[in-house]
């Protein structure tokens, strides 16, 4: 058994008695690490020196006050496109492979003065664009359920190590589904806030108007304690929303007595798989025989949802990566003639394909003459899509459906085709083209015996009532408890 | 009908401050030519009464106190800089 088997509470409570010293589950990390990364291929960076001689300090406080927080010296891992000062921060993108930030994101200062200990960067979908890691500019990542499929994307790194036990939980980032795809995908628990809930002041912008950082973790518990740690308004971060944080932990009752449950007809119908529909009906039996009700509905909307996010999100990448062009920081071609052949090399030479792709359709769609046609329709869309939700929930405390149409596919599967892979994300996106909250949690298994995941969507800031739902379902069920063979 | 041709791909390359070979133009026409027409199925919608939706968060103009702050030490900043002088960023020549 793993030390990381235990919930966070509970390692705490170790720790507490010193039953298990900090130093302890520092080496947990590194030695599960040793063992398998070179299969599952989840870091880009480890910060093991630090770590450790962080935890020897931290042991010496065991025992006393400054030990009290409930994160105190616990490890995490952080997605490599949350700034950490003093630590390599790629982006998982050549353009940024020898990049040393010099300030600290907002939630790692805020994790920091929770005492965690940053393990390492976690691998991505270069700039999180992407669905499966394999966009990395230095390594595919493993679906530790079976080593030939991916991890989902882009915070593929960040599931992929929580699911092989390398770490207990880590950090990612949601654009589109980059959080509860990959956590679908490997069978972990993962939540993206609501828009504004957590800072993303250090979080490299893909799309400013939809990215949340958001954490994965084994079970729903964890996840209410990280996202109390990072979540806030900060004064860095405009779009940081000034909403009282409720205590999460205290929403986990275990009672969905009278919850209203809208599940979309469009998320159990053409293009989702059998598999998905039957898992998601038998968690509806859960729920109802503890007392929830749910309705079918419908969010007429969806089908638009993957071309309303491509334009808007490319548009906006293409906007937040011109900073990228070999000046300040970052790569620099050495073939540059003048400035603009500096800029033009410099990224053609830093950047990968699929962001390439991206820039020149954000590109595309906000030139002249193109932009009222594409860009702003998509952002017509997105008004459309979000009323989809208001007029949902004005009726309903959540919407429940599958995370993804189908379990992970194999490495290689889809790379070439990107509408297909985009396609992928049809059951993510559209929340955050409309901002709410989202959780994925395992809701059980493939005849190939990879996880499911269970989508359930909440309305603006309350997560608290997703928390509830999602650790109610968990109580009641035994697929967060199952590991993968590695 | 072709939405995107070759032409307008190496117009946008050039926009995006991106070198691009031949091959990859013609590459990149074909995909970005499939995206867009899938992205045109929004036509299907009509949006001529919707309000355009640039943030999810009924919320605008948010200011600071107007009080200088320290900035970030020169040094630092200049850190990263992959070619630097005199406390300053270096570049090629602008002007041929």
């Amino acid at each position: 058994m793993s030390l990381f088997d235990h919930k966070l509470s509970e390692l705490h409570e170790l720790l507490h008695k010193k039953e298990v010293s900090v130093t302890d589950l520092v080496d947990e990390s590194y030695k599960r690490i040793d063992a398998v990364e070179d299969k599952v291929k989840a870091f880009l960076t480890l910060d093991e020196e630090n770590a450790r001689s962080k935890a020897k300090e931290m042991d010496a406080k065991l025992g006393t006050d400054e030990s009290k927080g409930l994160l105190f010296g616990m490890p995490i891992g952080i997605k490599d496109n949350i700034v950490t000062k003093g630590l390599r921060t790629t982006c998982a993108s050549k353009i940024l492979e020898n990049f040393n930030p010099i300030y600290d994101a907002t939630v790692i200062n805020k994790l920091h003065s929770a005492d965690t200990i940053t393990i390492g960067k976690l691998n991505m979908d270069e700039f999180a664009m992407g669905s499966s890691t394999e966009n990395s500019g230095f390594q595919k990542t493993s679906n530790p359920w079976n080593l030939e499929t991916v991890p989902g994307g882009s915070s593929g790194g960040s599931a992929a190590s929580v699911a092989a036990g390398e770490v207990p939980f880590s950090l990612g980032s949601d654009t589109g589904g980059s959080i509860r795809q990959p956590a679908a995908f490997t069978g972990t628990v993962g939540l993206k806030p609501t828009y504004g809930r957590v800072s993303r002041f250090g979080l490299v912008a893909f799309a400013s108007s939809l990215d949340q950082i958001g954490p994965i973790t084994r079970n729903v518990e964890d996840n209410a304690y990280l996202l109390q740690a990072i979540a806030g308004l900060d004064p860095n971060d405009s779009t940081s929303a000034n909403v009282e944080v409720p205590n999460y932990a205290a929403a986990l009752t275990g009672d969905v007595k009278g919850l209203k449950i809208a599940v979309p007809k469009e998320y159990l119908g053409e293009g989702v798989g059998e598999e998905a529909r039957q898992s998601v009906l038998a968690s509806l039996k859960v729920l109802e025989s503890m007392g929830a009700t749910w309705e079918e509905v419908s969010l007429p909307h969806s089908k638009f949802g993957v071309s309303t996010y491509y334009l808007l999100a490319s548009s906006e990448a293409s906007a937040n990566l011109a900073r990228f062009d070999g000046v300040r920081y970052g790569y620099r071609t050495p073939n540059a003639e003048n400035l603009l052949d500096l800029y033009k090399k410099t990224r053609a030479e830093g950047f990968g394909d699929e962001v390439k792709r991206r820039i020149m359709l954000g590109t595309f769609a906000l030139s002249s003459g193109y932009y009222d046609a594409y860009y702003k329709k998509a952002q017509q869309a997105r008004t459309l899509i979000k009323k989809d939700f208001e007029d949902v929930f004005a009726k309903y405390d959540v919407i429940i459906g599958p995370t993804t149409p189908t379990p992970a596919f194999k490495i290689g599967e889809k790379i070439d085709d990107p509408l297909t892979m985009y396609a992928n994300d049809i059951l993510t996106i559209p929340v955050n083209l409309a901002g709410v909250p989202g959780i994925s949690v395992p809701c059980g298994f493939s005849s190939t015996g990879l996880p499911l995941g269970l989508q359930i969507i909440g309305k603006h800031f309350d997560e608290s009532t997703i928390y509830r739902v999602a650790h109610a379902f968990e109580q009641a069920t035994d697929f967060h408890t199952k590991r993968p063979q590695l | 009908m072709t939405r995107i041709s070759e032409e307008q791909v190496k117009h946008v390359a050039h926009l995006a401050r991106l070198a691009i070979t031949e091959d990859e133009a013609k590459k990149f026409t074909t995909q970005l030519d499939a995206i867009i027409g899938f992205a045109e199925q929004l036509n299907e919608l009509d949006t001529s009464n919707v309000e355009a939706t640039s943030h999810v968060l009924d919320m605008k103009n948010v200011m600071r106190e107007d009080k200088p702050v320290e900035g970030l030490p020169r040094e630092e900043v200049l850190k990263n800089a992959p070619d630097k002088q005199d406390g300053q960023v270096r570049v090629p020549s602008i002007l041929d």
